[in-house]
């Protein structure tokens, strides 16, 4: 794997000799993510998203692992000990700010890593398997999320777990079991309080597990990078340590900066205030909203309001839902274009970027109530999301005329230095490092 | 024509080339698969509503305090039932509706008990979310239809509990319930 270029690890001490010729962990980091693994030296800024992700995730882990010992998984008790956990537990508050701030900004991030791989075509071969176990991350991400998000115990929370466990009634015939099934009870209780914390509790391991498999798969054919054009030759890449450990320090520090200021200025700017008001089985909210990061899909859900076929609206949005996730299994093999980078599709950059507020107007549209004219532009929202895979992407990497390609990543940089700096040509010639 | 053969564990093949060692695949792995099916059931089967679950399904409900026109809540497998007593005016207005301007297509005595129909007993769960009708409270908006109202997406049940407008599929679920007495029912 990796490059024949690629350093070795060669240890400084005797004791790590010692470690190394025994468990050879030590090498293995190296060759993952420390001076054994070469990186296109050309990254830009929108690579460093997998980084946080990762730090995202251990934050999540940690602070749940310690709420963990606060929390009564129980109907009666859930709300109360999230409440005693805000008010009594020693810094409870700031752990449980931490998680549940944690959990938005963890998608914040995923949504910028996803639609980084849509621009630069990160999908394609030869890292079609990455890709996809990426989307099944961001599956294991949405139940979790969605499980901790009931674990509050407050009416959101009530009401989003009957809401999202009624999609499942809509299926045919084993619908209605299914649902009292993964419930445990007829509506959410005990039981459903209780399954849901042993998962949301598992889960994060199951995805930790699959983000190894994600990295590992990654470091087969190596980063892919802006031009969208394989690594050549030793000059096109760098070491990940210590070039990489710095840029994704420097972003790490300026994502812990931003999460402290959500954290302790605005814990709750993302979330529904109806969540601190008790679960009420008599009684729903007058206004059902999911997070904010399933909006978009939620806009789909809802918009089909018509039977068609011999389906019903109720089924035909679920699928929908799901489909729209689902969908992105398919990408490597809807999208034909043998360029990766948008920088060189001046036709599919353009609907590449009509796709991003296309998803942000299903984002807002699923926050807004039921209400025209809302459900218009839904629909329109949901069926252009659906054109864009299925018909705009396979059509115009077809038909697209795609721009020059450098011819190594290096010329690229070079190309790139030499006409941003007039100045000095001298500057052009010295490493920036 | 198959040849006798014999393989390196001395294991004769018959002329239909099924080997004695063939029935033992067969075999063992039929035992592994009902096996593990046999040990995976009561992990499945754990996640179904458990005994005192299903112990509280059952509830009854005095129907004497309940005026015409009045409805109440009761609380029924941990989901509010709706139990309403139906006007004259109402009951004659729900049966003048023809059928066919119906989404869900019923006729109240089809909802009711026979000799009861007066008695409208639902669940208070809209068929399309979820979510928890408003309108069987005092004070409580009814809806265009007078019968209820979901607040969640705008579903509007008339008074028999029918759906006429907005995104719910289907009329409000009429659960399984008997009269044990006169003035006594018992839901569930």
């Amino acid at each position: 794997m990796s490059f024949p270029w690629a350093k070795h690890y060669e240890p400084k001490s005797d004791f790590m000799k010692w470690v190394d010729s025994r468990l050879p962990i030590p090498r293995f980091v190296y060759s993952a993510v420390g001076g054994g693994y070469p990186v296109p030296r050309n990254l830009n800024y929108f690579w460093n998203f997998g980084f946080m992700a990762g730090l995202a995730l251990m934050i999540q882990i940690i602070t749940g692992i310690v709420l963990a010992m606060h929390y009564d998984p129980s109907s009666a008790g859930a709300f109360l000990s999230v409440e005693h956990i805000m008010r009594d537990v020693n810094a409870g508050w700031f752990l449980r700010y931490a998680h549940a701030n944690g959990a938005s900004f963890f998608f914040i991030i995923i949504y910028l890593h996803i639609f980084r791989g849509l621009y630069y075509g990160s999908y394609k071969a030869p890292r079609e398997v990455i890709w996809l176990i990426g989307v099944l991350i961001f599956l294991l991400m949405m139940a979790t999320a969605f499980m901790g998000y009931a674990l509050v115990w407050g009416q959101m929370s009530f009401w989003g777990a009957r809401v999202i466990t009624g999609f499942f009634s809509a299926i045919p015939f084993v619908g209605e079991p299914l649902r009292v099934w993964l419930l445990g009870g007829y509506a959410p209780d005990d039981a459903t309080v209780n399954r849901f914390f042993a998962l949301h509790y598992l889960l994060p391991f199951a995805i930790l597990g699959v983000v190894i498999l994600h990295i590992w798969a990654l470091h087969i054919p190596g980063s892919s990078n802006p031009t969208g054009i394989e690594v050549k030759e030793e000059q096109d890449t760098v070491p990940f340590h210590p070039y990489y450990t710095a840029k994704d320090g420097f972003t790490v520090v300026l994502y812990l900066l931003i999460f402290a200021v959500v954290v302790f200025f605005l814990p709750n700017i993302m979330g529904d205030p109806d969540n601190y008001i008790a679960a009420n089985p008599m009684s729903t909210p007058a206004h059902i909203a999911p997070e904010w990061y399933f909006c978009p899909f939620y806009a789909i859900l809802r918009a089909f309001t018509f039977n068609f076929l011999w389906i019903d609206a109720k089924l035909w949005g679920v699928i929908a839902m799901f489909a729209s996730i689902i969908l992105l299994f398919f990408l490597p093999w809807m999208d034909a274009s043998p360029v990766r980078s948008s920088g060189y599709r001046p036709l599919y950059k353009k609907f590449f970027w009509a796709l991003v507020v296309d998803v942000i107007v299903l984002g807002v549209i699923g926050k807004l109530p039921p209400n025209q004219p809302f459900i218009l532009i839904g629909q329109f929202a949901a069926i252009y999301y659906f054109a864009h895979f299925l018909i705009i992407l396979p059509i115009v990497s077809r038909i697209e005329k795609p721009l020059p390609l450098p011819n190594s990543i290096t010329e690229a940089v070079l190309a790139k230095h030499s006409s941003t700096s007039t100045l000095s040509g001298d500057l052009a010639a010295q490493p920036a490092e | 024509m198959a040849e006798i053969t014999t393989d390196m564990h001395g294991d004769d093949a018959f002329e239909d080339g099924v080997r004695r060692r063939d029935f033992i695949h067969v075999a063992t792995l039929s035992f592994a698969g009902v096996g593990t099916v046999a040990a995976v059931a009561p992990l499945l089967v754990q996640m179904a509503p458990s005994a005192d679950v299903l112990a509280q399904s059952s509830t009854e409900v005095d129907l004497s305090p309940i005026q015409p026109g009045q409805a109440i809540k009761v609380m029924w497998r941990k989901q509010p039932v709706f139990v309403r007593n139906l006007t004259p005016t109402e009951i004659a207005a729900v049966d003048a509706v023809p059928l066919s301007s119906l989404r869900d297509p019923q006729t109240l005595a089809q909802r009711t008990k026979p000799g009861k129909s007066n008695w409208l007993i639902t669940m208070g769960v809209c068929t399309h979310l979820g979510c928890v009708p408003l309108g069987a409270g005092p004070g409580e908006d009814r809806g265009p239809y007078e019968g209820y109202f979901c607040p969640c997406h705008g579903s509007a049940y008339d008074p028999a509990g029918r759906i006429r407008k907005g995104p719910a599929p289907k009329n409000l679920e009429v659960p399984d319930y008997k009269f044990s007495t006169d003035k006594i029912v018992q839901i569930g």
